[in-house]
């Protein structure tokens, strides 16, 4: 539907080209789609008015700049203005000056508090803490036993008093376990309720009362629509929140909600749950956010991954190769490997601004299987026919590595078509890089020419 | 105290955030003007309707009024109200229920919708209704999954069927379907884990469990209801366009809807994708989830 704001806004202006100032009656048209975006995105509709009027401000009369179209200039605002409010990324948790540190989980029924809490013990661990798991969650069927399950995967031990009904007994028990066991860090995972309720708030604030935690956790669905604002206020006027944790980011949805949440409460979002797997949990990037709000794609997190798998010199030898058309299959097979080490690879391609966008992708669709296919026909070739296969391939050859790989001729044939693709595309890729630099002021959107 | 009253009431939030905004609106202003129907769209999408359809609603209420000649703003509550019912009470919006027994029905949707607590209340719903239950546990991969659908089997007095923590859940699922026919179930709910739309791995085992059960009994799952968290944004749409995809989505049912949450999404979905909604939670005991009837809904959202 609205799939990249980049384009729409590109559409806006191409009928005022030329202009060397942007007008009240420019900005406007292309605040409507900026609109847009932000609402598709789930953002709070009053958080949206705001923030729009604070954009009209800055932009309207602004000179352009020279390298810069009307529709960058308006991104450009627009994306500096979102990163600034989603705040500077902060995802240290306030440590007690004496141990042991208290950490309360809070937040609405399937946010994802006890996947959470584990994933947060598993990530305080790493950076060399003690950290006890308590599971203060009495009313979920089996949710004691969901977090003691977690604990044993991650070899974290688990506080439960399965015969204890208050949650503040446990909590208190659970610190004083922590004293003597010479635990660091305390967790503790509490129960959620399905709406925000005077239950829930006296039995969160009894806790707090009583517990005194260091550090009062918001967990958060990314897929929350709009009511993300009454949740987010009502649980920060009551317990004063230190931050807050976005869960469920692997998914699709824009997470409009981060912008909500944010805004109304001021908080940091400190993490962001990006997967399924107990180490899934990552400091939270306020600039990545903007952009996947807006429908840009995830450029940095791409980048990142990419640098993870590939060392600086075999990206130059590798750059060199492309440029100079000398890719030949062996380095087609290489690439494969690293590409397969960056994640799944729909993971991969749905961060590429462009792609993002579901329907793009559904036409894409990546079989990872596939892949072994690939990896077994180049494998079948001899060290010539990789370096060169559109001369040495001939019928017989190709018969003779479809035998080998298990595959058929028509296969082959589809590599080498594939091979031959890649190699422009990659091309494409190199020339878009070029022009990336001429330009030279929005390194983060590589989709501008 | 009837269903109408407790929807009423548990849809008390619901109401006074989206109607007191509705009719102060309409009660402010005498004549309808732009700004009126600029405020309308901003009140859907307040609530979760999503902009697209606020846009497309409001649009038509605007055609309805100029075709009707109505002068007050106070017509246009019911036009619009109208045009909700239209758009939602359309479809097949009961469970269905297949000639042969057992009625297989899997539930799918994304992870912490309240999948397995749904699965619990429906069992209480159609035992209560007379009809013979079971429920196979085909949530491997959550923790203590199995142990939550336990306690509600046992809660609900129902027979489960279960495996071992992080079994193939097609196995698991074929096995139910065994035992239902075995047993002479009528009704046979398969609970599945919790997986974001977007993990194609996750959808093909899905669409595995899909295709085992059509092998064991021809046509089933007679029932795919994909579970929605009425908190949920617009991210919703994409979430029944997906799950439809893989294993044909037949049904919606809608939970947490007690909530601040407005549930407008499925609005969203309905007119997207055309899938209705079947059943909604209205709160955290056992009793409370329900058929949905679109009249009762929109009585309630706009009384």
């Amino acid at each position: 539907m609205f799939a990249n704001l980049a384009e729409r806004l590109q559409d806006t202006f191409k009928k005022m080209r030329g202009k060397g100032r942007l007008t009240e009656a420019d900005v406007n048209e292309a605040l409507r789609e900026v609109r847009l975006a932000l609402l598709e995105a789930d953002v709070n509709f009053k958080v949206v008015k705001n923030f729009v009027a604070r954009i009209k401000e800055r932009a309207v009369g602004q000179e352009l700049l020279s390298s810069l179209n009307p529709a960058q200039h308006v991104i450009k605002i627009v994306h500096d203005e979102l990163t600034t409010l989603m705040g500077g990324s902060n995802s240290k948790i306030n440590l007690a000056p004496k141990p042991p540190t208290v950490i309360m989980m809070v937040g609405l029924n399937g946010a994802g508090k006890t996947t959470t809490s584990a994933k947060l013990a598993n990530l305080l661990r790493k950076q060399g803490r003690r950290p006890l798991l308590v599971a203060a969650d009495v009313y979920r069927p089996a949710a004691i036993k969901q977090l003691q399950v977690l604990g044993e995967q991650l070899k974290i031990q688990v506080f439960a008093r399965e015969e204890q009904q208050d949650p503040v007994a446990i909590g208190r028990a659970a610190v004083e376990k922590a004293a003597v066991g010479g635990f660091d860090i305390v967790i503790i995972d509490t129960a959620g309720r399905q709406e925000v309720n005077e239950e829930l708030m006296a039995e969160l604030e009894a806790m707090n009362s009583y517990l005194q935690p260091h550090e009062i956790l918001l967990v958060v669905d990314a897929m929350t629509g709009q009511t993300a604002v009454n949740v987010a206020e009502t649980f920060n006027r009551r317990l004063e929140l230190d931050g807050v944790v976005l869960t469920k980011l692997d998914g699709d949805t824009r997470g409009g909600a981060a912008l909500s949440v944010r805004s109304v409460t001021g908080k940091p979002i400190k993490f962001a749950g990006v997967g399924e797997k107990l180490d899934a949990l990552e400091p939270f990037h306020p600039d990545r956010m903007a952009e996947r709000i807006l429908g840009m794609g995830d450029m940095l997190t791409l980048i990142e991954k990419a640098q993870e798998n590939f060392d600086a010199g075999q990206m130059a030898r590798m750059q060199k190769k492309i440029r100079s058309m000398e890719f030949t299959l062996d380095d087609f097979l290489e690439q494969i490997s690293h590409v397969k080490k960056m994640g799944p690879l729909e993971q991969v391609l749905g961060m590429i601004p462009g792609l993002g966008g579901l329907k793009k992708l559904k036409d894409i669709q990546v079989d990872e299987k596939e892949l072994v296919y690939v990896e077994a026909i180049i494998r079948s070739m001899t060290p010539d026919e990789r370096q060169e296969p559109e001369r040495v391939l001939n019928g017989s050859r190709k018969r003779r590595i479809a035998r080998g790989s298990g595959t058929s001729v028509q296969e082959v044939n589809r590599l080498l078509k594939q091979f031959e693709q890649t190699k422009k595309m990659m091309r494409q890729l190199m020339d878009m890089e070029k022009s990336m630099k001429k330009g030279g002021k929005i390194p983060k959107m590589p989709f501008f020419n | 105290m009837g269903f109408f009253n407790r929807l009423k009431d548990s849809l008390a939030k619901t109401r006074q955030g989206f109607v007191e905004k509705i009719d102060t609106l309409v009660h402010r202003r005498k004549e309808i003007d732009e700004d009126v129907y600029e405020e309308l769209e901003e009140i859907l999408v307040q609530a979760d309707v999503g902009v697209a359809t606020a846009m497309e609603l409001v649009e038509n209420v605007r055609r309805i009024v100029k075709e009707r000649r109505i002068e007050d703003a106070a017509g246009i509550k019911p036009v619009l109200k109208e045009q909700i019912r239209e758009l939602l009470g359309t479809g097949n919006m009961t469970i269905n229920v297949y000639w042969q027994s057992p009625t297989v029905v899997l539930v799918v949707g994304v992870n912490g919708v309240g999948k397995t607590t749904t699965i619990g209340k429906m069992a209480h719903l159609y035992k209560m209704d007379g009809k013979r239950v079971l429920l196979g546990a085909a949530d491997t991969f959550r923790a203590a999954a199995i142990d939550q659908l336990e306690v509600w089997a046992e809660r609900v007095n129902v027979d489960l069927i279960k495996h071992r923590e992080g079994s193939d859940p097609a196995a698991v699922a074929y096995d139910s379907l065994q035992a239902a026919k075995a047993r002479g179930a009528d009704l046979l709910i398969i609970d599945t884990a919790g997986r974001l739309h977007t993990k194609s791995n996750l959808m093909e085992e899905l669409k595995k469990i899909g295709r085992v059960l059509d092998r064991a009994m021809p046509g089933a799952p007679h029932e795919v209801l994909l579970v929605l968290d009425a908190t949920t944004g617009q991210n919703a749409v994409n979430q029944a366009k997906l799950f439809g995809e893989a294993v044909g989505v037949t049904g919606i049912v809608l939970t947490k809807l007690d909530g601040s949450a407005k549930g407008g999404v499925v609005l969203g979905v309905k007119h997207a994708l055309n899938i209705p909604v079947k059943l909604i939670g209205i709160g955290e005991g056992i009793d409370d989830l329900r058929p949905f009837d679109v009249e009762e809904f929109v009585e309630a959202l706009f009384s």
